[in-house]
């Protein structure tokens, strides 16, 4: 072997820059917004899409908003011929559209909910946090029990009781919203699971339920629910009126589920079932180690989709008498020391702000974990 | 009988015969798919079974982990006898590893989780032992270093060994191949064929669905072919490929040897 021979490299490969085209903030213009003929008109009419809506908005929400004062501060005056938002009048009631009528003095013991709710899904969804387990365990079991005490009371560790009559605003919307995200999941799972049972009773018992439930409004069951239920119980025996909204909106909520989810029951391919049962596992074992993990992931698109469907839903609750964010927001603009169309547009902005950024958020995150899974398996 | 004589001493306590077949009947619906099957399989015995497409040959293998029901007839498995009684199913299916065609891996799980799951869920294994007992399996298939892969990363070769191992961590007696290889790009059949033979030198009881005649002369004790729901013809290698009894086994040697 000649001694100028080496199996190693002796200089450094010369780094070959990307050509410049394609590079950089051109580059992704280029390859982005002006590929094609098409491509280029589709860029012209978005620009002049933004252009159109973008500016009256942003001078609506922000330049030209009332940010402190009453109800004439908001109302077209010389100085501002042409009011924004009137952000004051959010300002004043923000406290009534995020507790209700929740007693004032224990108005921290919602606070304490959020945090702990807020604490119980970032554990949750931070998908590499420790002890993932024990965040769930925390999530399902002890969070709902510390909620309920803490929420509802519980006079023998000196929390007084708070009826669920003066709940309201963010709180009932984030408890009906998380109690019904929370059950319909493994409602659904269960029901998904029974509607591909082999025993029939089991079965029909789930077709049963499921197309019933679907085949109403939400609001039907929510009236239901809430006018009907008194006729056959009596009036002292009746369960709580949220409750009975909670309980709907569960129901509501798992019939959908149990449909998404028995899809992705039925893409997975045979061949799953007989290679877990050849091992000796199980029907339960099969199904929750071997077909859910897999079925939940297919669907995790679909299951979000019920998610913000049912988020957005929890509006109806009001009803039947219960005051959610949404109606907070109406009670406060009837308000006869406030009342004029930009409270109102404002109140209404307020609103979609808020259910946007809670559902954009579910989504996006979802987005992010169907991006890990599909690496994994690419 | 030819008998896998390697390391039987150990094994005494279990009856002598691993599978035994019975007056087997099986329809689906109206279609006669196994008809009057009788095979007795002794402890150790490696038995090759071919046969052309829809012949039976995966029902019948199915029907030995109880994959698939029967109306008439009995099997026993390693002394228990199969029936409709969950546990006895699940006893025999511990003690029976299966590989497909199509590997059926998990696709969620890592190779190393594929190999563990079984044992620390059936067995109740902990899972440092399962993941040790896993290790040594994937060490013996030859793809350790796969082992926190997932199985869509693999080569199909490189799945159906997996495959052997995640059966075989859960420590079977007797292990049934439907068609190990006929899903490989040729280049893989022989990393996969290699494991089995490697398998068969171990005394492990084995019935082996395969076209892969090359093998069946190597390991095979027996070499079985069904027609039409029937074993046809049963023979050790040399006489079955030198001289087949029926003519039908004549003519399918001839298409699968050219
Ligand atoms: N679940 C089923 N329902 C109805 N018929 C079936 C079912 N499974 C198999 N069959 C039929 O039973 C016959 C035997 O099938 P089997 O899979 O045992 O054949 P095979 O010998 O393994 O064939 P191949 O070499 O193609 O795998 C075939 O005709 C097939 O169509
Ligand atoms: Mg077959």
């Amino acid at each position: 072997m000649a001694s100028d021979t080496f199996y190693l490299r002796q200089t450094p490969l010369v780094v070959l820059l990307p050509p410049r085209a394609r590079a950089g903030v051109l580059g992704w213009l280029r390859a982005n917004l002006f590929s094609s003929p098409f491509n280029i008109g589709l860029t012209a009419i978005c620009v002049i899409l933004i252009a159109w809506v973008v500016p009256p908005l942003l001078r609506f929400l922000l330049v030209n908003a009332t940010w402190s004062g009453d109800r004439a501060a908001c109302l077209p005056s010389a100085d501002n011929p042409h009011p924004g938002a009137c952000w004051a009048f959010v300002r004043v009631w923000l406290s009534y559209f995020v507790y209700g009528f929740y007693p004032i003095a224990q108005r921290w013991r919602v606070d304490l909910f959020f945090v702990a709710l807020a604490f119980g899904i970032g554990w949750l969804a931070w998908l590499r946090a420790p002890r993932r387990d024990v965040a769930a365990l925390y999530f399902f079991v002890v969070l709902p029990v510390l909620s309920l005490i803490l929420l509802c009371g519980f006079p023998l560790i000196g929390l007084p009781g708070v009826s669920t009559v003066l709940w309201g605003g963010v709180l009932v919307t984030i408890v009906v919203a998380t109690v019904g995200m929370v059950c319909s999941l493994p409602l659904g799972i269960l029901l998904a699971l029974a509607r591909r049972s082999q025993i029939p009773v089991v079965k029909w018992l789930a077709v049963m339920f499921i197309e019933f439930v679907r085949g109403v409004p939400l609001i039907t069951v929510l009236f239901m629910a809430s006018v009907m239920l008194p006729l056959f119980v009596p009036e002292q025996l009746s369960p709580d009126k949220l409750l009975r909204a909670l309980i709907g909106v569960a129901m509501f909520a798992s019939a959908y589920m149990a449909e998404v989810i028995r899809a992705g029951l039925i893409a997975i391919p045979r061949g799953q079932y007989e290679a877990a049962q050849a091992l000796g596992l199980g029907y339960w074992r099969t199904t929750a180690l071997v077909v859910l993990p897999q079925a939940l992931r297919v669907t995790l698109p679909n299951i979000v989709n019920v998610f913000i469907a049912l988020f957005k839903d929890t509006t109806l609750v009001f009803i039947v008498g219960i005051f959610d964010f949404l109606r907070t927001i109406e009670a406060a603009r009837g308000d006869p020391r406030w009342t004029s169309p930009i409270v109102s547009i404002t109140g209404y902005a307020f609103a979609a702000l808020f259910y946007f950024v809670c559902c954009y958020g579910m989504s996006r995150y979802v987005h992010g974990m169907e991006r890990r899974l599909a690496r994994r398996s690419g | 009988m030819v008998q896998g004589s390697t390391d039987a001493a150990d094994e005494k306590a279990r009856p002598e015969v691993a599978v035994e077949i019975a007056g087997l009947n099986k329809w689906f619906g109206e279609f006669h798919v196994l008809r009057d099957i009788n095979l007795n399989v002794a402890r150790g015995e490696r038995i090759v079974i071919c046969g052309p497409s829809g012949s039976g040959k995966s029902t019948l293998l199915r029907c030995i982990n109880h994959l698939e029901d029967w109306q008439t007839g009995r099997i026993v498995v390693d002394g228990i006898e199969l029936n409709d009684d969950p546990r006895q199913i699940v006893a025999v299916r511990r003690d029976v590893g299966m590989v497909f065609q199509h590997f059926n891996l998990f696709p969620h799980l890592t190779v190393l989780e594929n190999c563990t799951l079984a044992p620390i869920w059936v067995r109740q294994m902990p899972k440092r032992d399962a993941e040790a007992v896993a290790m040594k399996y994937l060490e013996r298939v030859r793809i350790p270093e796969q082992a926190e892969k997932y199985p869509a990363r693999l080569s199909g070769g490189q799945q159906q060994r997996v495959a052997i191992a995640r059966a075989l961590c859960m420590n079977p007696n007797i292990m049934l191949f439907d068609e190990p290889t006929s899903a490989l790009d040729p280049e893989m059949v022989k990393e996969v064929l290699d494991t089995m033979v490697g398998l068969a030198s171990d005394g492990i009881t084995m019935l082996v669905v395969s076209h892969e005649m090359g093998f069946a002369r190597q390991v095979a004790d027996r070499v079985m072919f069904m027609a039409d729901g029937q074993i046809l013809e049963i023979n050790e290698p040399k006489a079955f490929f030198a001289h087949p009894q029926h003519e039908r086994t004549r003519l399918f040697l001839q298409q699968i040897l050219h």
